[in-house]
């Protein structure tokens, strides 16, 4: 049993099969990577894990637990973060309160009436925060608004804001789009050192192969809604119906 | 410079912690820029009844002193029910068009108290939080369920609603068309109904009377004479609203405050953060229905009567223009926002006619009558129209209210300071520039 168990899930809109019948199963701790076209319904998957969709039929398990039917917070208190593909921040906070806002989420729950005590008096949280800002890289930009910095900043951010909550299974909407090549390196290592320094276990959604066969221990590819083969990555590199569907797009595609 | 380390770091150690000790000092709690404004505030409130007077109360300029006790306390109270507005619409972006209808609610409530229990100020004003908190609990909780448009068309539903009941099938409760007014005969069991004189009670603290003023005139000879009026209730209110913006800026720097504005920001990611916004915002509701009920209770301890007119939506309207006007989600703009409409309500709509020949009569006759025929429609009864552009004009060149106007003064004086020295200027312009 793996620790997310996804069984026959489906998920329809109006006339356009997103997803279709998908089995998927994530063992703890490992990096699992899924792959495939652009409109393969990879997002739409996720979006089902998260409770942002409800799929038409089948069941998702966490920790043998029902994700569905459950709101996006009490999912997200179960222990499961996601970074979206567009990235999701608080753009009129700035970057130290981006990150604050996991912590106390991570230390209060759901809600908390804390409505006397200063933020800045949170030394706690606040060190928390200043931490994972020093891992990414970002303490320099701790005090502006989060709606300026770079799309790659901006990501890295909103990893920052997952991370910070010690989830337990970590879902990545293609984390490495729109960084530069510098920080898809760091982001590589960063995701590599949490992944030795705790227990979490990673869905990573990728278009870059590059970072794909770096972390994943684990792939499945993704087509038309259903996947086409999951198996580790030496297999999937030299997988005849994966080069057909995926891999034998153009070079860039795949690059 | 010390070669031991060990002897290092104990100085580091107590470095932090002198830092520790300096955040916990300050004023109250709040950091110096909070503590400055807050002082400021005191400072201003308090020395109200001179800085609204500051011409001689025997010229003819008169008119424009704003510091007469009845505008005074609705100076400072609807200020506070701006500053609970604020907390609402200006961190979470809810825009609740209703909240009339809780100042309404907790002025009938402090009516009530007045007839039934006695006419200490505290149980009416208490009454009417509590009344409030109540009936913003139950309008939140269906409001809320929507946001966006829908948010605000629920609440302006609720709000007309209650006006609506409160004007008619209520009347017993809210004394309907008439309003509800103190009587001979009403109980007030902790009090007396009647005074020895025969008359109904006033509205009083422990016996000190809310109407009481201490009038202290002042001559310069050949100048003329001031007049200002120390009031007993000006001076409650406005010590209560020194304690109501002490509290929202307590809010506004808490953890709940900042999770209000990443509910504006972005409520989904706030959502897949494990936050559920719903009791937030419910909680932001309920706290700005309490300030509305604390203004309505302030309102009926200044001048017992109520009626249902003041839940309808032109008065929900308003506080939403004080808001915006004087700048939605800062500390002090609520309050500035209330000040300039109540001034503009009390002080301008006084000028008619005959006040403006009276100033352009030192033009030759045919110029001042086209002055007179071009100024009229913006003053007296046209008071509207001038506010109007006014709101106008701020929304589309200071979305940030009055207060970013401040900012925006503030900085150009910087910067030509900065020119002046000439030295510093290149580096003043750059920050200017990254500032904008
Ligand atoms: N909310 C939605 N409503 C309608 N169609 C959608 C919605 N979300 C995704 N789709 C469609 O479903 C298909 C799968 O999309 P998506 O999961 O985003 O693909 P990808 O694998 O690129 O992430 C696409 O054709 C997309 O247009
Ligand atoms: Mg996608």
């Amino acid at each position: 049993m793996g620790i997310l168990e996804v069984k026959n899930v489906s998920k329809r809109f109006g006339g356009l099969q997103a997803l279709g019948d998908v089995n998927l199963s994530v063992a703890e701790n490992t990096v699992h990577a899924i792959i495939g076209p652009n409109g393969a319904g990879k997002s739409t998957l996720l979006n089902c894990l998260v409770g942002k969709l409800i799929p038409d039929t089948g069941s998702v398990m966490f920790d043998g637990q029902s994700v569905l039917g459950r709101k996006p917070h009490e999912i997200n208190q179960m222990g499961i973060s996601r970074v979206f593909q567009t990235p999701e921040i608080f753009g009129d906070l700035s970057v130290l309160e981006n990150v604050m806002i996991p912590c106390f989420a991570h230390r209060d729950g759901a809600f908390a009436l804390n409505a006397w005590s200063a933020v800045r008096r949170q030394t706690g949280v606040r060190e928390q925060a200043e931490a994972i800002l020093e891992d990414m890289n970002m303490t320099s930009a701790r005090d502006i608004h989060a709606a300026a910095l770079s799309r790659g900043d901006k990501r890295r951010l909103e990893m920052a804001m997952c991370l910070v909550q010690e989830p337990r299974l970590l879902l990545l909407d293609e984390p490495t789009a729109g960084m530069a090549r510098a920080d898809t390196n760091n982001t590589i290592d960063l995701l590599r050192e949490i992944k030795e320094k705790r227990d979490i276990t990673m869905c990573i959604i990728e278009h870059d192969m590059h970072v794909v066969f770096s972390l994943a221990e684990r792939i499945t590819v993704l087509a038309q809604g259903t996947p086409l083969v999951e198996d580790v990555p030496e297999a999937i590199k030299g997988h005849p119906k994966v080069q057909e569907a995926y891999l034998g797009q153009p070079a860039e595609e795949a690059a | 410079m010390t070669a031991n380390p060990e002897l290092g770091r104990p100085d580091a150690a107590r470095g932090t912690r002198t830092a520790a000790r300096r955040e916990r000092s300050g004023f109250l709690g709040l950091t110096g820029r909070d503590a400055g404004l807050l002082l400021l505030v005191i400072v201003l409130t308090m020395a109200a009844p001179v800085l609204l007077n500051p011409f001689p109360a025997t010229s003819s300029l008169a008119q424009f002193n704003a510091g007469y006790p009845d505008l005074m306390q609705r100076f400072v109270i609807f200020g506070i029910f701006a500053i609970g507005f604020n907390i609402l619409f200006g961190l979470t972006g809810y825009l609740s068009f209703g909240h009339a209808a809780f100042l309404g609610a907790g002025s009938f409530a402090g009516v009530w108290m007045f007839k039934l229990l006695g006419m200490n100020v505290l149980l009416a004003i208490g009454a009417s939080m509590a009344v409030a908190a109540l009936f913003s609990l139950m309008v939140g909780y269906v409001s809320l369920r929507r946001s966006g448009i829908y948010f605000s068309i629920l609440t302006l539903a609720f709000a007309q609603m209650s006006f609506a009941l409160a004007y008619s099938v209520l009347t017993p409760i809210t004394g309907g068309e008439t309003g509800l007014q103190l009587a001979l005969n009403d109980p007030r069991i902790l009090g007396e109904s009647v005074t020895a004189s025969g008359n109904i009670p006033l509205p009083s603290l422990f016996g000190l009377e809310m109407r009481t003023t201490e009038l202290v005139t002042f001559r310069i000879e050949g100048l003329g004479v001031w007049a200002f009026p120390f009031n007993v209730g000006y001076y409650f209110c406005a010590a209560v609203m020194i304690v109501a913006f002490y509290v929202s800026i307590r809010i506004f720097r808490s953890p709940f405050g900042m999770m209000l504005r990443a509910v504006k920001s972005n409520q989904q990611r706030l959502n897949y953060t494990g936050v559920s916004s719903r009791p937030y915002t419910l909680a932001a509701f309920v706290i700005s229905g309490v300030y509305a009920g604390l203004a309505g209770g302030l309102l009926v301890s200044m001048d017992p009567l109520a009626g249902a007119e003041r839940m309808q939506w032109t008065a929900s309207g308003e506080v939403v223009l004080m808001t915006i006007l004087g700048g939605a989600g800062t500390l002090i703009g609520p309050v500035l926002g209330a000040g300039l409409i109540k001034y503009f309500e009390n002080i301008f709509s006084k000028i008619n006619k005959g006040v403006l020949e009276g100033w352009f009569s030192v033009f030759p006759d045919g110029l001042s009558d086209v002055l007179v025929t071009i100024v009229y429609p913006f003053v007296g009864k046209g008071w509207h129209l001038t506010l109007g552009i006014v709101f106008m004009l701020v929304v589309i060149f200071l979305p940030g209210g009055l207060v970013e106007g401040g900012q925006r003064l503030g900085r150009v004086f910087r910067r030509s300071d900065r020119k002046g020295l000439g030295v510093e200027a290149p580096a003043a312009d750059t920050r200017a520039k990254a500032e904008e």
